[in-house]
């Protein structure tokens, strides 16, 4: 059995209820060792003799070390050692950079220089964390504080203090786009508008902070690394930076991740820590306390001010837009700068426009740096293209669903090539609009807003209609950096049936909440017509891995899922040639059903899966020549669509799938107090075929939780003279139960004709279209004040002074 | 670093454990580091996600609030000490598998407490009451619908079950 070199998407098998497993209500495999306690996190991992770390932080956004003084703390008992950026970025290569700057460099810890208030300086290793944290205490920094930068438009304008000077300048990356003829549909569209909009420094913050411990053998001379990590490309980036082969480094991905949703890549902790462990013989472990996190975890997500020009005709026809984006990516530069790219794959959501063009900048300022949050980008620039729906709107006083219904992409249009070179694989948006509007009966809704409104309380509807691209490609990376060439971004599964005729599928990555081994097992099951109850789902190591590139981008379910039925489809076609040659006919005229196989015609001549079993791995002697002994196969899957660079005007297609959602949200805000509620909120979704419908409502309710934290709670607030001023979560507001209302989602299934059973991703779903969907409501409860709100998050103090600025009357 | 040790002696899921430890050991490293009961977490350490709840005698609190030494004398139930004495999930567990109400499980243990808290006092409780009982406790993945459905499903449970009105272990 061996790999197709270009395996390509098969035909959908089955459709929607013909599945036996998929889309089915099936409880998880991972939810009963959580429920126990009995989950295996990376803080849960107790190595022997293990040792922890602790860091110094720079108190001053940027600054000039001129000494560390570390003889104190190395006299505390139980301290082993205190590292400094001196030795250590000596001794390690700086961090990959996702765009071409090589000068911006990158290490765990800060040599002769500070950039952010919060920036590990030096770090403790003790016999325990509080030891290590006693010996931070007594570790003096000298500092010289420099001038420092921390709004994004002050740090692209000239004579701004440089946060690298070595680059030459704060922008990391700038390009225009232009994509059909936007100046021609400008200069012929009846009307125009413009507007700005900015997206807030928020962030996933999952519960669970980063966490990584590692072991040296010096006998293997090998690195062993456990850590709550979701990042592709992991155990080679941090290979590459210790100076080390490749297969020097062994990830273990059976580590339980306490959430993530794209922000656990804990790459300059996981280099310090293995070069500690290495140095000093010993197994260290960092597990970064809450401050460390918000503050030095560089897990911050975009900041971005969207100047966005539409160009329509008055019968609300879209003509053309024009997007600026400016986004502050903090201090150094990692992979942040690629989330002004991957919302090209939508630049232009989920309606028709001929012409776009956008020009993003990626600016450097001295904050925390910014790291992958959920969707890469596509929230912010969803909000963007909604609050820019919502304004021709009211410019042209049409009804906000009619305007999107005229400019949604009909169900008929699909493929549907957008400007910037994706094509929509399919969809049915207006019937997902309507399915939402009906579930949340919107006459009585807009008569409930309208009384509320008599009754002198601020009610407000928002709509969004949004798209969630999906499967993961990386395409966006040539796209931004010419010197990389990455074409594929494949995913595998191995899937092994042992002696007992036990099935077990392996998977190449950790999981993070998102039911990865639920999603093998039932599609293994599916294909093999066995109960995924039984099915065993393992994760191997990253070097007894097949490729993997993490569960980023919605991907898993397209891609891993298409991988587990494309080894699983290899095993079943292994188990009829077995059964043609033993019953003595061709493969055509088996019958195969639950794992037995019968002669079609003759079902007395037959064989039982446990026969099966048994020929492939006892009796070599009944096996078809050219047949592997043994039962397994394994299968490498690229993206559908993949593999292509963008062409020399920047067209590309960047992910495969897009899924699409609308959510309608009804806040009442008091008067008074201005605090906002959510009374009522519906999300129509539509992702295709559902594995597992649990999971898709569960991620979905999440993410919508999220857009909502987003899009009125949470900010990594700086003050101008760069200190972080939300380090906790008194004040850095996570929604709770109590700010979260009661969610409605209505599905709607239109299949991709690109993946195997008709899936689409949804591990984004929902925070893709709320932020939107909220602000546009706020914004509704605020236009009989005339007064509208632009920026996120909309907190309750910017609602006070609105609601007071436009006097006390409502 | 010499530290002085203080006996402590703590019912934990039902078991006298006793020990020597320094005043500034938090409850929740106690049971984490030394008895190696894992299925509590670690979350924000300044009280506000509930992460760290476990129940002090019969009460949801935050371990991560408490020192050890404050816990002696009292009797302390984990996550690990929510099922049933043969070892099955409880109600209220098996409930959060049936609908989903976690996705990756670190909030969860802490969640249970709360809930089992609310579901201890209070035989049928609405979502208000539900949403409050846990409105203590962040997560960031469920949006906490699934949450909320799961112990109103537990609840059930329990009502339609009269010989087993808590149908859970120790605590």
């Amino acid at each position: 059995m061996t790999i197709h070199p270009h395996p390509r998407p098969s035909p959908i098998e089955g459709e929607g209820s013909s599945f036996r497993y998929i889309g089915k209500k099936r409880r998880t495999k991972e939810d009963p060792r959580f429920v126990m306690g009995r989950g295996r996190f990376v803080a849960d991992i107790a190595l022997p003799g293990m040792k922890h770390v602790a860091l110094v932080a720079s108190p001053y956004p940027s600054a000039r070390i001129l000494s560390i003084r570390t003889e104190a703390a190395l006299a505390v008992p139980g301290v082993h050692y205190v590292l400094t950026g001196e030795e250590f970025c000596a001794a390690t290569e700086s961090l990959a950079i996702g765009v071409d700057t090589p000068q911006v460099t990158r290490y765990a810890l800060a040599k002769d220089v500070v950039r952010y208030a919060g920036e590990w300086v030096a770090a403790v290793v003790a016999d325990t964390r509080a030891i290590a944290e006693d010996a931070v205490e007594l570790i003096e920094v000298d500092y010289e504080p420099t001038p420092h930068v921390i709004d994004p438009e002050q740090a692209v304008a000239a004579g701004s203090p440089l946060v690298h000077p070595a680059h030459g300048s704060n922008i990391l990356f700038h390009r225009r786009f232009v994509w059909g003829p936007v100046e021609q549909a400008f200069a012929r569209a009846e009307h125009q508008l413009a507007l700005r909009v900015r997206w807030g420094r928020s962030a996933t913050v999952p519960i669970e902070t980063f966490g990584v411990a590692a072991q040296w053998d010096p006998g293997q001379q090998m690195l062993d690394v456990w850590a709550s990590i979701q990042m592709p490309k992991y155990p080679d980036q941090t290979a590459r930076a210790l100076r080390l082969p490749g297969n020097a480094v062994r990830v273990h991905y059976d580590v339980d991740v306490g959430g993530s949703f794209g922000v656990k890549r804990g790459i300059k902790h996981t280099v310090l820590v293995g070069y500690l462990a290495r140095r000093l013989g010993m197994p260290v472990r960092l597990i970064e306390d809450r401050l460390e996190n918000m503050r030095g975890g560089d897990a911050h997500g975009p900041d971005r001010i969207f100047d966005m020009q539409v160009a329509f005709d008055r019968d609300g026809t879209l003509r053309a837009l024009k997007i600026r984006a400016l986004d502050d990516v903090g201090a150094y530069a990692g992979r942040a700068p690629l989330q002004l790219g991957k919302p090209v794959s939508a630049i232009c959501g989920p309606y028709r426009v001929a012409a776009v063009e956008y020009e993003p900048t990626s600016v450097m300022t001295n904050k925390t740096p910014q790291e992958a949050v959920r969707g890469f980008g596509q929230s912010p620039t969803n909000f963007a293209l909604e609050r820019a729906l919502d304004h021709v709107a009211r410019h042209l006083g049409m009804d906000r669903i009619e305007l999107r219904r005229r400019n949604l992409i009909r169900k008929d249009e699909f493929p549907y090539r957008i400007p910037s070179g994706s094509s929509y694989d399919s969809g049915d948006y207006h019937t997902v609009l309507d399915k939402a509007l009906a579930a949340i009966d919107y006459p009585a809704l807009v008569a409930e807003r309208d009384a509320a409104r008599r009754a002198g309380r601020l009610g407000g509807i928002g709509i969004s209609t949004c798209l969630e691209p999906s499967g993961g490609n990386s395409a966006f990376e040539p796209l931004f950096n010419p010197k990389n060439d990455t074409t594929t971004w494949m995913e595998a599964c191995l899937v092994r049936v042992d002696l007992s005729g036990a099935i077990t599928g392996v998977m190449n990555t950790s999981s993070s909440g998102q039911g990865h081994e639920s999603l093998v097992s039932t599609v293994i099951g599916e294909v093999l017509e066995r109960d995924p109850a039984g099915i065993r789902v393992v994760r191997a190591d990253s070097l007894s891995a097949l490729p993997s590139n993490s569960p980023v981008g919605s991907r898993m379910a397209i891609m891993l899922g298409g991988a587990a039925a494309g080894a699983a489809r290899k095993i079943k076609e292994a188990l009829i040639e077995i059964a043609a040659h033993n019953l003595g006919c061709t493969t055509e005229t088996i019958e195969y059903q639950d794992g037995n196989v019968a002669v079609r015609g003759h079902p007395g001549q037959r064989l039982t899966w446990d026969e099966l079993v048994a020929i492939a791995h006892r009796k070599y002697h009944q096996m078809p020549a050219g047949l592997e002994p043994g039962l397994q196969a394994k299968f490498v899957w690229e993206v559908p669509t993949g593999g292509a660079l963008p062409t020399a005007d920047g067209v590309i297609q960047i992910y495969p799938c897009y899924a699409f959602e609308t959510h309608i949200v009804y806040v009442e805000i008091d008067p008074q107090t201005a605090k906002p509620s959510l009374r009522k909120y519906v999300c129509g979704h539509d992702c295709g075929v559902m594995i597992n419908p649990d999971i898709v409502h569960g991620m979905t309710y999440g993410g919508i939780a999220h857009g909502i934290g987003a899009a009125l709670y949470e900010k990594f607030a700086f003050s101008d003279d760069g200190q972080l001023e939300s380090g906790t979560f008194m004040d850095y507001l996570i929604p709770s139960a109590m700010e979260i209302p009661a969610i409605a989602i209505v599905d709607h299934c239109t299949p991709s004709p690109l993946t195997t059973f008709g899936q689409k991703g949804s591990g984004e779903a929902g925070y893709l279209g709320a932020p939107a969907a909220v602000a546009n409501a706020i914004n509704d409860a605020l236009a009989p004040l005339g007064a509208t709100i632009e920026t996120l998050p909309i907190t309750q103090d910017a609602l006070w002074h609105v609601i007071n600025a436009a006097g006390t009357d409502h | 670093m010499n530290e002085t040790l203080y006996p402590i002696s703590v019912e934990v899921n039902g078991v006298l454990r006793t020990a020597p430890v320094p005043a500034r050991l938090t409850l929740v490293d106690w049971l984490r580091e030394e008895l190696r009961l894992t299925g509590t977490h670690v979350g924000c350490e300044h009280g506000i996600c509930g992460a760290c709840s476990i129940m002090l005698d019969g009460e949801p609190v935050r371990s991560c609030l408490m020192y050890a030494v404050q816990a002696d004398g009292h009797r302390v139930t984990t996550v690990e000490g929510l099922a049933q004495p043969d070892g099955s999930l409880s109600v209220l567990q098996d409930s959060f598998c049936d609908l989903h109400a976690l996705q990756c499980g670190y909030c969860t243990p802490g969640i249970l407490i709360a809930a089992q808290g609310l579901l201890d006092a209070t035989a049928h409780p609405t979502d208000e009451q539900i949403r409050e009982a846990i409105g203590g406790n962040l997560c960031r993945c469920t949006g906490y619908q699934q949450i909320v459905d799961a112990v109103k499903h537990a609840a059930a449970r329990l009502a339609e079950d009269p010989l087993s009105p808590r149908g859970r272990g120790t605590g």
